[in-house]
């Protein structure tokens, strides 16, 4: 089966994670193998994705978790008095 | 890409630390709520979008976590419920501040037309190290936090914390084939929006390319 390259675009997701039946895979490889195109589209995709759930992207702020467990500790001392 | 699995110890833990937390043993929240820091304080930031409001909004969740643990059911997993909880905390707190648009789930349109991804003939990886830039980081935060909220939210989940569709599904309460075609387009809404960014930061330093 030859399918187009907006289809293809359709599959990406799945593709990255695994989820794709046997068919669509070798469906979707057959035509990456001769696309600059959804190869590159393909490439950036997963890129994007890594860089973006890096853990230096969304850094906890300095004194986070002593702040927070210093107001917990508030609380946990009231819920025991009460 | 792919979601790990639940570990079973950690599960059993976590029941166990709740149910001495119940009995009286109140210290043990510090402990029990330790591995959940980031991922609630990423939660809250891609929503309130500055780092004083996320910190209120997690902090706050992790207080009603703890005013609201009798209610927590063993069944569910315990960082599930946590995100629920910030998530709440975020729209309500959203919904307050009138000064901040939000998007509404229902207005939204839901899952119509497809995202054209940003065209291209050749992809150079951007490495890690890049993310040592706070310019490069502050692109990914931007575009992260101007995904509409329904894409934004599985985005985080999926993506980020790494919770699995499922877990995705009953942490923002929709169908299981929702997290899917909703976090195929916002890996797509990314790719289009970050791909000509970190190209052109790409072209215009070269440093971090030193080996092309």
């Amino acid at each position: 089966m030859v399918i187009e390259c907006k289809h293809v675009w359709d599959y990406i997701s799945d593709y990255l994670d695994g989820t794709l039946s046997a068919e669509e895979r070798e469906t979707v490889q057959r035509h990456l193998e001769h696309c600059e195109l959804c190869s590159a589209i393909l490439d950036s995709t997963r890129n994007v994705i890594i860089l973006t759930a890096d853990d230096r992207v969304f850094e906890l702020p300095a004194g986070f978790s002593d702040r927070l467990h210093a107001r917990l500790d508030e609380e946990l001392l009231n819920s025991n008095s009460s | 890409m792919t979601a790990p699995q639940p570990n079973p110890d950690e599960t059993k833990n976590e029941a166990t630390m709740i149910a001495s937390i119940l009995a009286g043993q109140t210290q043990l929240f510090h402990e029990l709520i330790r591995p959940h820091e980031r991922a609630v304080y990423r939660m809250a930031l891609s929503y309130m979008k500055n780092e004083a409001d996320a910190e209120d909004v997690a902090q706050e969740a992790f207080l009603k976590a703890f005013r609201n643990l009798s209610t927590f059911r063993a069944e569910a997993k315990f960082s599930t419920w946590l995100i629920s909880i910030t998530l709440n905390e975020a729209r309500n707190r959203l919904r307050r501040n009138a000064t901040m648009p939000t998007d509404s789930i229902d207005a939204t349109p839901e899952e119509g037309g497809t995202v054209t991804p940003a065209l291209l003939r050749d992809w150079r990886e951007v490495p890690s190290e890049a993310l040592e830039r706070a310019e490069v980081k502050q692109m990914l935060q931007r575009a992260v936090a101007s995904l509409p909220e329904i894409y934004r939210c599985v985005f985080v989940l999926r993506d980020m914390e790494d919770l699995s569709v499922n877990e995705t599904a009953e942490a923002l309460c929709i169908s299981v084939p929702s997290v899917k075609v909703r976090l195929h387009r916002a890996r797509l809404m990314l790719q289009k929006q970050l791909v000509p960014e970190l190209k052109s930061v790409s072209t215009t330093k070269r440093r971090w390319f030193s080996w092309s």
